[in-house]
């Protein structure tokens, strides 16, 4: 089992890490942390015409954490908003191929997507209170 | 290499929960700074309790109060004379975090003013910080830490410059630490405190469970420690006081059992220890914790502290013999615990606790709740190995081993 959760993508994510580092001019910039391993993210978003035209992350934490935030940053980049403030907890796991995480270590996969998460909430709260709402309430539960 | 004379193959067969396997394998349980695993006696000391002697205590003159009552004290009997101080001095409480805030609120609130330090150590639990940020919001004392050097021993002579400076009024301190196990000179230290008359109060939640711990030669004026890290249930602390402080002080909560005398809008208090326990107590588990030192004497404190030498240089031995893996705190078990936090080469603790899991192998992952010593050491978490009586040989070679599956995982 823990062969299939240390696969080789995993462990190149955790060791080269893609889109890691700040974003001058971001338009969001988003920080949280998982209280019982300590791991944490940031997350930075330059938004263009409902495009996410650039995203980064910092972060410090186990090889699920941050392979996962690595893995989200490729996902999302270049992606339209709309599609991005649909993201399910399901397509992330997939995304990373944990589907079979036990509950602690789902926290650690889940952490990069309730940043950007809470990043779209901070994005729409002034342009678009509504949807603001709506992700907050469907992402409440990360 | 030495041997020990604690029989934990023998001892094993008193814990039940050893029958189980995690994963397809036997468990080996290395969590031991967290919590204990209970023998039979002590779970089949509280099912005899409420099967038996179930009753509210200290009030009822029916028999069976009566025996509960003498359970229940025959526990705080045990207990003191395990430390070797009076029953009186013995307060139960839930758990060593609220025996120290027990001390911050009713000692230390009104006793200390304005500027008057509070010093503890980069050492501590969180328990042993945070209740004195509290009062330093409250009150404006003011919070000063001892440094410790890079082998995780105190700077000593650091704390001799905070209390000559006559502004320390608490010195507050983990006998032995919970993440590098470090085993600090406290006679010597209280010592010195006492040469400026600084009170001394002793987290004992890692020593007292793991080798003889004698108040009477320490001299300390508070020591605090938890039942569940030495075999008994969780729900019960300790806090041992000097009398003296334990008369002069407020009382922590109101209710039932604290009170002489009850009137419209004044109450007398009830003498010490039952100043201090306000309301129904958590009867069973103290009288589980009764059995708790019962079993752990029949072996002897000092016989459980040299097994966890002869484990933990054994798995220092094994584990520094491995390329890739840093051991945190002093080299020798003369000075530290049965506690060993480390890291192996970029293998977060958690993902290394996820491969040990596998293994049936149950070690701590994280910040241990000392996020202060965490930033000194400047990582971000560490994995944690303890032991306990019944731990073996063989069970640190498995260890050892998946730390090596781990490295070949990781592709180290």
């Amino acid at each position: 089992m823990s062969d299939d959760i240390y696969r080789e993508i995993i462990l190149d994510h955790y060791r080269n890490p893609r889109n890691k580092g700040k974003l001058e001019n971001a338009d969001v910039t988003v920080h949280d942390s998982n209280p019982l391993c300590g791991d944490e993210i940031d997350i930075h978003l330059k938004v263009d015409d409902g495009v996410i035209s650039d995203v980064k992350f910092e972060g410090k934490g186990c090889a699920i954490s941050q392979a996962s935030a690595s893995m989200l940053t490729e996902l999302v980049m270049g992606k339209n908003l709309n599609i991005v403030k649909d993201l399910k907890k399901e397509d992330i796991l997939e995304n990373i191929g944990l589907t079979n995480l036990g509950p602690a270590r789902i926290k650690c996969a889940l952490l990069s997507l309730k940043v950007l998460k809470v990043g779209m909430v901070k994005y729409y709260t002034e342009s678009d209170p509504k949807s603001a709402e709506q992700i907050r309430n469907e992402s409440s539960f990360y | 290499m030495q041997r020990s004379i604690v029989d934990s193959y023998q001892l094993r067969n008193d814990f039940p929960i050893f029958r189980r396997k995690i994963n397809g394998k036997d468990l080996v349980y290395l969590d031991n700074a967290s919590t204990t695993q209970k023998p039979y006696s002590v779970i089949d000391s509280i099912t005899d309790f409420y099967s038996n002697y179930n009753s509210n205590i200290h009030r009822a003159v029916y028999q069976l109060a009566e025996e509960a009552t003498k359970l229940y004290e025959q526990s705080r009997e045990k207990i003191a004379k395990f430390i070797n101080v009076r029953p009186e001095e013995i307060i139960f409480t839930r758990n060593t975090t609220e025996s120290i805030n027990l001390i911050a609120y009713s000692w230390a609130r009104p006793e200390l003013k304005k500027g008057d330090i509070v010093a503890i150590t980069e050492l501590e639990h969180h328990s042993n910080i945070v209740p004195w940020q509290i009062l330093s919001q409250e009150i404006g004392t003011r919070l000063e830490y001892v440094g410790i050097d890079e082998s995780g021993f105190l700077d000593l002579e650091h704390m001799i410059e905070l209390l000559a400076s006559k502004r320390v009024k608490l010195l507050s301190l983990s006998h032995m630490s919970n993440v590098l196990g470090t085993i600090v000179p406290i006679e010597r230290i209280i010592k010195v405190a006492h040469e400026y008359d600084v009170p001394v109060l002793v987290d004992g939640a890692q020593s007292v469970p793991h080798m003889p711990v004698d108040v009477n030669n320490m001299g300390c004026d508070f020591l605090v420690f938890s039942a569940h890290k030495m075999l008994g249930p969780t729900g019960v602390g300790v806090l041992y006081a000097k009398k003296e402080y334990l008369d002069t002080m407020i009382p922590f909560m109101g209710g039932g059992d604290m009170i002489k005398e009850v009137f419209k809008f004044h109450t007398n208090y009830n003498e010490v220890p039952y100043k201090f326990e306000a309301g129904t107590p958590n009867i069973a588990d103290v009288v589980g914790f009764g059995a708790a030192i019962e079993y752990l004497e029949k072996i002897g404190m000092e016989n459980i502290r040299k097994h966890e030498i002869v484990l933990t240089e054994y798995a220092l031995e094994s584990m520094l013999a491995l390329k890739h893996v840093t051991v945190y705190g002093p080299r020798d078990p003369k000075y530290r615990g049965g506690v060993i936090s480390f890291n192996i080469a970029d293998i977060h603790p958690h993902d290394l606790a996820t491969i040990m899991n596998e293994h049936g192998i149950a070690i701590r992952s994280g910040h241990h709740c000392a996020q202060v010593l965490m930033q000194r050491l400047d990582v971000p978490a560490t994995s944690r190995a303890s032991f306990y009586i019944y731990n073996t040989k063989e069970e640190i070679d498995r260890f050892v081993n998946a730390i090596k599956d781990a490295g070949r995982i990781f592709k180290i």
